[in-house]
């Protein structure tokens, strides 16, 4: 017996080994619209990615193809080296690759510990053990350092910033190894931003959760990130680590972007 | 901010009993009390109270008598009771069902006939018309979920065909029920307790079910965020579907018990009213129209309310004729009050 080589599926491209997504020439259209052009990036173990841009650059697609929402034109996704054809959200969850959006999938006349556990729950048959999942929901959502009163009220009651930091420990709770947040701090006051980014901090510490995070504050991106990606009109513009780049570089890149767009309406006019 | 559980991080909540630990038995008092106030049930529980207070206490002979008692609890609450519980899960499901009380007049008839023209025994028949109920409402769950009608025109129609059907057979005149049917009655509706004592076990078993069971978690869920909850891999169109077989067979089932109560089986019995009463049942006591949220225990409350209300007329002696428009102004009041006390536990006041 020879030892198989991690990623020997076939695959010609050689994928990092710690590399625990990679994205390769995805493209994606909606009738004449291109929505991705020959996107690739990729996603180290335990990194926190930012990836900005327009609105329409292409961000919310890149997400929904790799959560496995929408399907891909053309192009791979390796997930820990391995190819993966990602057919459903479900699936791909399987994988450990879950996606926290803003309009959030918690239930508002449900308790907290109720959302944790949705669709998994504890169960002393015939009624559900409420007093396990209580106790198992306060344990991860305190080692996870979510600042809420009690699991006991119901997530209706909580602010926007506490209803994400839930969302967030759910899908961790929920065996989350590839983590994307869809503006995770979009209509956020200042202090509740800065509760979900000292959240995605201690997730970064951990260092077994990869994160993906749509962003559209450079400042907090820079803050937050290990490397940034900029996506403009469908394409991975740039890439760069986050200590390597400037809030003026990125500024620049985008004032530049703009320019050009005006541009070439003027020369099509 | 929140006065539930002040301080960082509650250690142990503990069930139920609020932020618990105060010192001093005023703070505890204060707290309790903001605790009830905060329970969905708590309005309407203390209007129960007030009109029983009052009607027991101005009308102590008549009221508390065993006749008026049976007249109250079985005759006026169990019906509303146990219809508001199917109204109740289907309402937070964000669904509705007005074919119930078509129901409730349709299953009576199958059980005659299966008796009287197919010689089933008895309590066989009395299962047919349950059974009858169940595919009501499975039908009103297929053209709602599968053909994705909006369940208010699905139960609509629904409504029509049975009370039509029940009209057909029936010749529109009512029927005795043999003897041998009246005996299989004796425990569902024959003796005078049996319908009050049916509603309060099915009350207390679907409270369970909706706030201990994975059912009870799902329907709130279907109804509360749809999305959210298919994202969460929850099968919403089997919960709707389940819901709808749940009131079909309670409707069925109360149909049944009339029938057993009042020994005749009326195509005349039924209809829209009971529905309606006990859809007031559960606004008044607080189910959402817009789903997500509502309880049994506030469902039969809202019940109790009424038949208070229709019980304490008649002993009054006042006219049944203004009845519509307390109820009217009952609906409105408590309508009012959950948005009221909803924005106030949003903003996380005290009261």
């Amino acid at each position: 017996m020879t030892v198989q080589e991690p990623g020997a599926d076939g695959f010609s491209s050689s994928p990092a080994p710690d590399d625990a997504l990679r994205v390769e020439h995805i493209s994606k259209r909606f009738g004449a619209v291109i929505a991705l052009r020959d996107v690739s990036l990729h996603l180290a173990r335990g990194e926190v990615l930012a990836l900005l841009g327009d609105n329409g650059a292409g961000k919310s697609t890149l997400i929904k193809i790799i959560c496995g929402f929408q399907q891909p034109d053309r192009g791979q996704i390796l997930v820990n080296g391995q190819e993966v054809t990602l057919k459903s959200v479900e699936q791909a969850r399987s994988l450990g690759i879950d996606v926290v959006y803003q309009d959030l999938a918690l239930i508002p006349g449900l308790s907290v510990y109720h959302n944790m556990f949705l669709n998994r729950e504890r169960v002393r048959w015939p009624l559900l053990n409420n007093k396990e999942m209580r106790r198992v929901a306060r344990e991860h959502l305190d080692e996870m350092g979510v600042n809420i009163p009690s699991v006991n009220v119901d997530v209706a009651q909580l602010s926007g910033g506490q209803r994400q930091a839930i969302a967030i420990a759910r899908a961790v709770f929920e065996d989350a190894k590839i983590l994307l947040l869809d503006e995770p701090l979009a209509a956020m006051g200042a202090k509740e931003g800065a509760m979900i980014l000292d959240l995605v901090r201690d997730l970064k510490a951990r260092g077994d959760v990869s994160i993906i995070i749509i962003m559209h504050n450079y400042a907090q991106a820079l803050e937050i990130a290990d490397r940034v990606n900029l996506l403009q009109q469908g394409e991975v513009t740039f890439d760069k680590l986050a200590r390597e780049t400037s809030y003026d570089e990125l500024i620049e890149l985008v004032v530049e972007e703009y320019r050009r767009a005006q541009r070439e309406r003027h020369g099509a006019a | 901010m929140s006065d539930i559980a002040p301080g960082r991080v509650v250690g142990r909540p503990s069930a139920g009993g609020g932020g618990g630990g105060g010192n001093g038995a005023g703070r505890l008092v204060v707290q309790g009390l903001g605790v009830f106030l905060r329970q969905r049930e708590a309005t309407v529980l203390v209007v129960t109270v007030a009109m029983l207070l009052y009607f027991g206490i101005s009308h102590f002979s008549t009221f508390v008598s065993q006749a008026n008692a049976v007249d109250l609890l079985s005759e006026n609450f169990a019906p509303i009771a146990v219809i508001a519980i199917g109204e109740v899960l289907l309402l937070i499901c964000g669904q509705i069902d007005l074919s119930v009380g078509f129901i409730y007049t349709f299953a009576p008839f199958v059980m005659y006939f299966m008796v009287v023209y197919y010689h089933f025994p008895a309590w066989l028949g009395v299962i047919a018309g349950l059974v009858s109920g169940l595919i009501a409402g499975w039908v009103n769950g297929f053209l709602t979920v599968t053909l994705g009608l909006p369940s208010f025109i699905t139960t609509l129609g629904t409504g029509f065909v049975l009370e039509g059907l029940a009209l057909t057979f029936s010749h529109a005149e009512p029927l005795t029920p043999t003897p041998a049917i009246m005996s299989a009655g004796k425990y569902i509706g024959t003796s005078p307790w049996s319908q009050f004592i049916w509603a309060v076990v099915l009350v207390a078993i679907f409270h369970v079910v909706l706030t201990r069971t994975r059912w009870g978690l799902y329907t709130i869920s279907s109804g509360g965020n749809l999305l959210g909850a298919r994202e969460a891999g929850i099968n919403v169109g089997r919960i709707v579907y389940g819901n709808f077989m749940i009131t079909g067979v309670l409707g069925a089932l109360v149909g049944l018990q009339i029938a057993f109560y009042d020994s005749s089986i009326d195509p005349s019995a039924g209809g829209y009213t009971p529905m309606f009463y006990s859809v007031t049942a559960a606004v008044i006591g607080g189910t959402a129209m817009l789903g997500g949220s509502g309880t049994i225990l506030g469902g039969a409350l809202g019940a109790l309310v009424l038949s208070t209300l229709i019980d304490g007329f008649d002993i009054l002696g006042i006219s049944a004729n203004i009845l519509p428009v307390i109820f009217g102004c009952a609906i409105l009041a408590a309508m009012i009050a959950n948005v009221q006390l909803a924005r106030l536990r949003g903003s996380g006041g005290t009261l």
